[in-house]
């Protein structure tokens, strides 16, 4: 574990009701940050929530959310949302943006956001107006810019889910190097193949409860809960 | 009709002859309107960002309130300043009533609710999508602010150039604290409203053309410059 | 262009935006410079005549300094100087000229100029005002309740006009006396609309373009003199008053030759101001 890591983390009881709807309800999870979690589930499960109250966005309506230490949200995480807001500047500027936030100095920061660009092959790109970029070139922007800031945790909602099957892959081998370098990963996907390869283990939403949390290759061989197991024969949605 | 053709072809013959006192006029107006507006927009832009992003105890009051200045007529505001202005008011030692300056000013309170409310709206409007997001990478909501103005700069133009409309089209309070003094503080609303009150329409008519033609062509190179960034930009 | 948005940083722009300002503005406040100019608090019945257009230019070559007239009714004429807005007054309603100078707010009243009131209505007369008597005129409107427009402001038209109900002992009052509470010129637009009768003084009336179909149709009573005086701004109130530059005006005026130049403002060819100065004044 590298120095400073706030893990593990600690999510007991949590509820979250949004618009009079129980979207996650009584959540238990411990994580000490070293396997790579893929939450999967049907539409409306939770997933995106989980990831907003884990990272910080949302308050629990009960149950707490608990780092290692103080249990205050550490400040170096990072999220990558399914629709990620990019300003109206050019990629490069968008990574520097994320630099500054985090207090690095103007003078490193050209040669980070750089650097982070070229991780996630976006290298051509620096310059052009971020928004008009391709869905799948606004993906991995908001990754570069993600990891620019070195996180000890990243949250990613759907990472591959706008991307073409080469971008998926590229998306893929970025995570794999995310995680080397020591960024713990927490992930939602709906592309079963991506959570096999990329995750260590699944955590399971059905209807807001955690149904089920299992190593990876085991859940897709042979889940234990009965709403997984209908998930993954019907795929629901 | 025949006050309106008239008009327009004095209005050309004003513009082609280079008549120097209406030079003067347009002039002084251009100067003033842009520079109210813009000090308008300076407080007011990041005053109605800070509105729409904040949470604070009464900020709901807050935002009724700044909604009714729109109401506020132009004639109290010129009244007021008149009398914080005059020689005989808490403000008289500046010398500044009867002079541009006052007139700028003034405008510039005028302008101020319009730009403040309609910035909070764009503002409020926007922090719906980029709240989440700007949180996840660590900008405070008073941080927020100025990535929030730069980021909609499109919109906000149009909003600085309701507020560029509001000045240019303003009489009431500039006639007040202006004086309408020829050649110091005639601006194209007061010189109309005095050649109306001569009776002299067709000139009024056309002097109120050369605003209109004014106007329009601030906003035609606004649009162009939008066009442009939006392309750039996204 | 890559180059200027990057410039252009939040913090950045504000510099910018002060620079730009300080441009802007830097004209627009310097139109203040103390010495080159007084104030003068006139009625709007002088301005719009178009008096003052042509008399500051030949005031600037006579006295070297700037003429800046604020034209608005006598009565917020005089309050301007009350307030200590104004330099000079030159004002046409010597019955409130007297009270602001026992008020202790005038110093040194001198006659100026001349010029007269006239009655203007509609073309056909309805009320058979016309003729060369103002008080038989009025009662003739009052009796025939033809619709006539006051200015109803405070200024020494307005004053005038008060004078001569009060003259014709009739108290104007009723759907056919309609007081617009404006200046000459919009009062004229309105009796012109209205086909109504209405007090002006003759400047006024000779640069007046909306006439529709009013004429002049009562003139020349001794009564409808309209005597025009010029004051300084009592320096005993009015530490700040330029009483040095607005003497030389309020003298110029009154000397032969700001006299000559007043009498040589014609439109049409008609003179509309008669000077009246008394010598030695």
């Amino acid at each position: 574990m590298a120095k400073g890591r706030p893990f593990p983390l600690e999510a007991r009881g949590v509820c979250v009701v949004l618009g009079g709807h129980a979207a996650l309800d009584r959540v238990d999870l411990h994580w000490d940050g070293d396997s790579r979690i893929a939450v999967l589930g049907a539409n409306g499960a939770g997933k995106t929530v989980l990831l907003r109250t884990l990272h910080g966005l949302l308050e629990p309506t009960a149950g707490e959310v608990h780092w290692s230490g103080s249990g205050a949200r550490p400040a170096d995480q990072a999220m990558v949302f399914q629709r990620p807001v990019l300003l109206r500047r050019s990629a490069l500027a968008n990574v520097e943006y994320a630099l500054s936030m985090r207090g690095v100095a103007r003078a490193a920061r050209r040669a980070r956001a750089r650097a982070a660009l070229g991780d996630v092959g976006l290298d051509g790109v620096a310059q052009r107006p971020a928004r008009v970029l391709s869905g799948g070139e606004q993906q991995r922007l908001a990754i570069a810019r993600a990891w620019a800031v070195r996180p000890s945790v990243l949250f990613l909602d759907e990472p591959s889910a706008s991307l073409d099957p080469v971008a998926a892959a590229e998306v893929e081998r970025v995570m794999g190097e995310i995680h080397q370098a020591g960024t713990a990963l927490l992930f939602t996907t709906h592309h079963l193949g991506f959570a096999r390869r990329a995750a260590d283990e699944v955590v399971f939403l059905h209807a807001g409860r955690l149904a089920e949390r299992t190593p990876a290759d085991r859940f897709f061989k042979a889940p234990r809960s009965r709403e997984a197991e209908t998930f993954l024969q019907g795929e629901l949605p | 009709m025949n006050d309106f053709a008239e008009s327009l072809r004095l209005a050309f013959h004003l513009a082609a002859t280079g008549d120097a006192e209406l030079r003067g006029i347009v002039w002084l107006s251009l100067r003033v309107s842009l520079a109210s507006a813009a000090i308008a927009c300076a407080v007011a832009l990041p005053v109605g960002a800070l509105v729409a992003v904040g949470d604070f105890p009464g900020r709901r009051g807050l935002i009724v309130g700044l909604n009714a200045l729109l109401g506020l007529p132009s004639v109290v505001v010129g009244l007021v300043f008149y009398l914080l202005l005059s020689r005989a008011g808490p403000l008289g030692s500046l010398g500044i009533l009867f002079t541009p300056m006052a007139i700028v000013i003034a405008q510039a309170f005028l302008v101020m609710p319009l730009v403040a409310a309609l910035s909070r709206q764009f503002v409020e409007d926007a922090w719906l999508e980029y709240r989440e997001q700007l949180k996840s990478l660590g900008v405070s909501r008073l941080r927020a602010v100025p990535t929030l103005l730069w980021d909609l700069r499109l919109s906000l133009a149009t909003v600085a150039l309701a507020g560029l409309g509001r000045a240019a089209s303003e009489v009431g309070a500039v006639m007040i604290v202006g004086g309408n003094i020829a050649g110091v503080t005639r601006v194209m609303t007061t010189a109309i409203a005095l050649e109306t009150s001569k009776g002299d329409l067709p000139l009024a008519l056309a002097l109120g053309t050369i605003l209109l033609a004014l106007v329009l062509s601030l906003n035609g190179a606004a649009y162009a410059l939008r066009e442009w960034s939006a392309r750039r930009y996204g | 262009m890559r180059s200027i948005a990057r410039i252009i940083r939040p913090l950045d722009a504000t510099a910018l935006a002060a620079a730009a300002l300080a441009i802007l503005l830097a004209p627009v406040a310097n139109g203040a410079r103390a010495e080159d100019f007084i104030t003068v608090a006139s009625t709007t019945s002088t301005e719009q005549s178009g008096l003052f257009k042509y008399l500051r230019p030949e005031a600037k070559k006579a006295l070297g300094f700037e003429i800046h007239v604020v034209a608005v009714g006598t009565g917020q004429a005089l309050d301007m100087g009350r307030r200590c807005d104004a330099d000079v007054e030159f004002v046409h309603d010597k019955v409130a000229e007297q009270k602001f100078l026992d008020e202790g707010y005038g110093v040194n009243r001198r006659d100026v100029m001349y010029n007269d009131f006239v009655v203007v209505g509609p073309r056909g007369d309805p009320a058979h005002a016309k003729g060369h008597d103002v008080i038989a005129a009025l009662n003739a409107i009052a009796q025939a309740e033809a619709p006539f427009a006051s200015r109803g402001d405070r200024s020494g038209t307005d004053a005038a006009e008060k004078r001569y109900w009060k003259a014709a002992g009739v108290e104007p009052r009723g759907a056919w006396y309609r007081e617009t509470g404006s200046g000459m010129g919009p009062t004229l637009n309105t009796a012109s609309a209205m086909n109504a009768y209405a007090l002006t003084d003759r400047g006024t009336w000779l640069s007046f373009r909306n006439r529709g179909e009013l004429e002049v149709l009562v003139e020349g009573d001794k009564r409808l003199f309209n005597q025009y005086g010029v004051m300084l701004v009592n320096p005993a109130k009015c530490p700040q008053v330029k009483e040095g530059l607005g003497r030389k005006f309020a003298d110029w005026l009154v000397s032969p030759q700001g006299q000559q130049t007043i009498a040589g403002y014609k439109i049409g060819g008609q003179q509309l101001f008669f000077p009246d100065a008394k010598p030695g004044a």
